[in-house]
């Protein structure tokens, strides 16, 4: 009797506050554009025999990045008559169980990443024994051919760093700091040790954890009070440079942030000023050029790029590109 | 070390005009250092002199709000996680929930096209129903309350994940930052406040308030009797008519409380939420109520004790980075810096104890 009459209490309680509170006249869902057939036509895919491929990433759980990856990928399998397959693990030993997965399932084709290049390469062995094509994509372009893959799609982490270092002593900056959101990731490194290549002044690293914001965002400030020297900051993924715009700010520091990748968020920075560049490895095309290169290799034995590595990046966005990638960032596909 | 305090005989002392121990007036020093928070008010002394000395941007008062800031957002969630401690329970998916409940909020909001006080509201209730959900689990089956969570935990972080990625198509929420109610809630939980020209954020005062709350229910009511008998001994607490099965339960809201508490500071500090967020920070709460004295068997802690635990974790983690010392061993100076300074609260602890 008295849970019936709890649950009834809140029950009435949800309806009270909905009702009395009601509706938000701007923003929201009722302000969002509908659908004008959201990343490419209905239309006939081709009529070649159904293939299944997987994809295998090194991704953690929630990471924007992958999801454009993912709908890349997702587009090219639906033209072209390919059940597709995901699954992560950001553990080196438990991605490559995922990839041993694949294998033992007899897919047509994997699509991995080589973040941890070690890790992969026994795994890979095996699924070229087994006759299964591979194509990596993201970083590791290295490691591609010498572990047996088709081609190799992505962008060098080292030379988008070297872009962003570039760029920042083209605008006269003097001291940055490259905000590092995983300690001890690979390409996360290399992409601050690019920017230190070509950077003229100094460059230094700091860590926080990518899961805590608003511990992140305090570390950023206190960096920035604590060095009042700092005058740009390098956001290695796009929902860190949000931290450090709202981290800038409190700390009253001038610095200027450029930031890896781009979503929704950034681009709107980019609009309001507060980002002054991004840069973009079109995470949408490492996903669906994938895809598409192993129906390609499948059905006609075609290889892309040559067996030479396919590059998607680095392109510098600006403030200028906004109005065109605004409508792109919004659905999720850049 | 422990011979230079004169030893006591108890029991064997002469039977003579002895009054009864419990009507003896203890001076309030001994009533000081019998705290559990002594032991890491020192240690947090200790912490913030050493950052003062080695760190010249530390004493600063903006570098003060930003050490602060940082201690109040875990502190926010490490006073109810130590008053569930000192209940005898653990609570794993504390991390996550908070990042549920910011999603909740979001989504719900974002989806009715509602007004973000809507989601707020809702956004309690489905929070404050996942810690129900945990202390009626953990009564009705007298399983570990560490099983129970983990499998709370784990099926939060794919639920927080699952949803969002259904509801929103990507990873993180829709921003509602330009939804009606948004700038009053983000006063409530996500403004700053100016102190002789020094950056206050809110949830410094969210943090204290807890604290007091949290400080008077322990020490003032029968619900903080409850509290020490439940996680001190179950069964004799049962005996003596404590209703053990309600107190965890109300622990456990208490928990999904302080991140609900956390969790809408995330959304109108951001006004996105990243979905894959929160995970390990449940053991940083944890800690933070053991530094401030808590022990991890229950029956003993404080809420303040919990606060300075967070406020010592908080100047750690700041202080290393004002220090600016080499960032690749930033997790090694940390966890080094704790480990000293909970070794000076319990000896400090074991000193006062030895001196009563």
């Amino acid at each position: 009797m008295r849970t019936t009459r709890t649950a009834r209490t809140a029950a009435a309680l949800v309806a009270v506050i909905a009702l009395a509170v009601g509706c938000s006249g701007s923003g929201g869902k009722d302000s969002e554009d509908k659908p004008d057939a959201s990343g490419g036509g209905g239309g006939q895919g081709v009529n070649t025999p159904r293939l299944k491929i997987a994809m295998v990433t090194h991704s953690g759980e929630g990471d924007t990045f992958w999801d454009i990856v993912q709908s890349g990928a997702k587009q090219a399998a639906a033209k072209d008559n390919v059940q597709f397959l995901y699954s992560n693990d950001k553990e080196a030993k438990g991605q490559a169980e995922l990839v041993q997965a694949a294998i033992d399932k007899k897919v047509d084709g994997i699509v991995v990443t080589l973040a941890k290049p070690q890790a992969m390469q026994a795994v890979l062995g095996k699924a070229k024994e087994a006759g299964i094509p591979v194509v990596s994509i993201n970083s590791g372009s290295e490691f591609s051919a010498k572990f047996g893959a088709l081609s190799h799609i992505g962008q060098e982490e080292s030379v988008a760093g070297e872009a962003v270092g570039t760029e920042l002593a083209d605008q006269g900056k003097k001291k940055v700091l490259c905000v590092i959101h995983e300690q001890g990731n690979v390409s996360l490194e290399q992409r601050c040790d690019g920017v230190r290549k070509t950077f003229k002044g100094t460059v230094e690293n700091l860590n926080v954890d990518g899961t805590n914001a608003p511990g992140s965002q305090s570390s950023i400030e206190a960096k920035l009070q604590a060095d009042k020297s700092i005058d740009g900051i390098v956001a290695l993924g796009a929902p860190i440079a949000a931290l450090a715009v709202k981290a800038k700010d409190d700390a009253g520091s001038k610095a200027e942030i450029a930031t890896f990748d781009l979503n929704a968020e950034v681009v709107r920075r980019l609009k309001a000023k507060e980002v002054a560049f991004a840069v973009d490895q079109q995470p949408y095309l490492q996903g669906y050029l994938a895809v598409d290169e192993l129906w390609l290799y499948k059905t006609n034995a075609n290889v892309l790029g040559g067996g030479k590595p396919v590059f998607t990046g680095p392109a510098l966005v600006t403030e200028k590109d906004v109005p065109q990638l605004e409508k792109y960032t919004a659905r999720g596909t850049r | 070390m422990t011979t230079t305090v004169p030893e006591k005989h108890p029991g064997s002392g002469p039977p003579g005009p002895q009054p009864d121990e419990r009507l003896v007036r203890s001076s309030p020093w001994k009533k000081l250092l019998g705290r559990p928070e002594l032991g890491s008010v020192v240690g947090a002394i200790a912490v913030f002199l050493f950052f003062s000395i080695i760190a010249d941007s530390f004493l600063q008062a903006s570098s003060l709000a930003t050490v602060l800031y940082a201690s109040s957002t875990l502190g926010i969630m490490a006073v109810p996680v130590a008053l569930l401690m000192i209940g005898g329970e653990f609570d794993l998916s504390a991390g996550v929930l908070v990042t549920s409940s910011a999603l909740v909020s979001s989504m719900f909001s974002y989806q009715m096209t509602a007004n973000t006080w809507v989601g707020v509201g809702v956004s309690l209730l489905v929070t404050l129903a996942i810690g129900v959900f945990n202390g009626v689990m953990l009564t009705r089956t007298k399983l570990p309350s560490f099983i129970i969570t983990l499998g709370t935990f784990l099926m939060l972080t794919g639920m927080n994940l699952g949803f969002t990625k259904l509801i929103s198509g990507t990873v993180s929420t829709k921003s509602i930052a330009d939804m009606e109610g948004f700038s009053s809630a983000k006063d409530v939980f996500a403004s700053t406040f100016t102190i002789g020209g020094v950056d206050f954020k809110i949830t410094i005062i969210w943090w204290l308030a807890l604290v007091l709350v949290a400080t008077w229910i322990l020490l003032r009511t029968r619900v903080g009797n409850w509290i020490f008998a439940v996680g001190g001994d179950v069964d004799a607490a049962r005996a003596v008519g404590v209703p053990v099965n309600k107190t965890k339960i109300g622990l456990y809201m208490g928990v999904a409380f302080g991140a609900w508490i956390s969790g809408q500071h995330l959304l109108f500090s951001y006004d996105v939420v990243q979905s894959g967020e929160g995970v390990g920070n449940e053991l940083i709460y944890i800690v933070a109520a053991v530094i401030g004295g808590c022990l991890i068997t229950g029956g003993y802690g404080s809420a303040v004790g919990a606060a300075i635990g967070a406020l010592i974790f908080g100047m750690t983690s700041k202080g290393i980075v004002f220090a600016e010392w080499n960032s690749d061993w930033f997790k090694f100076f940390l966890g080094a810096m704790l480990l000293l300074a909970t070794l000076l609260n319990a000896w400090v602890r074991k000193r006062a104890e030895a001196s009563k």
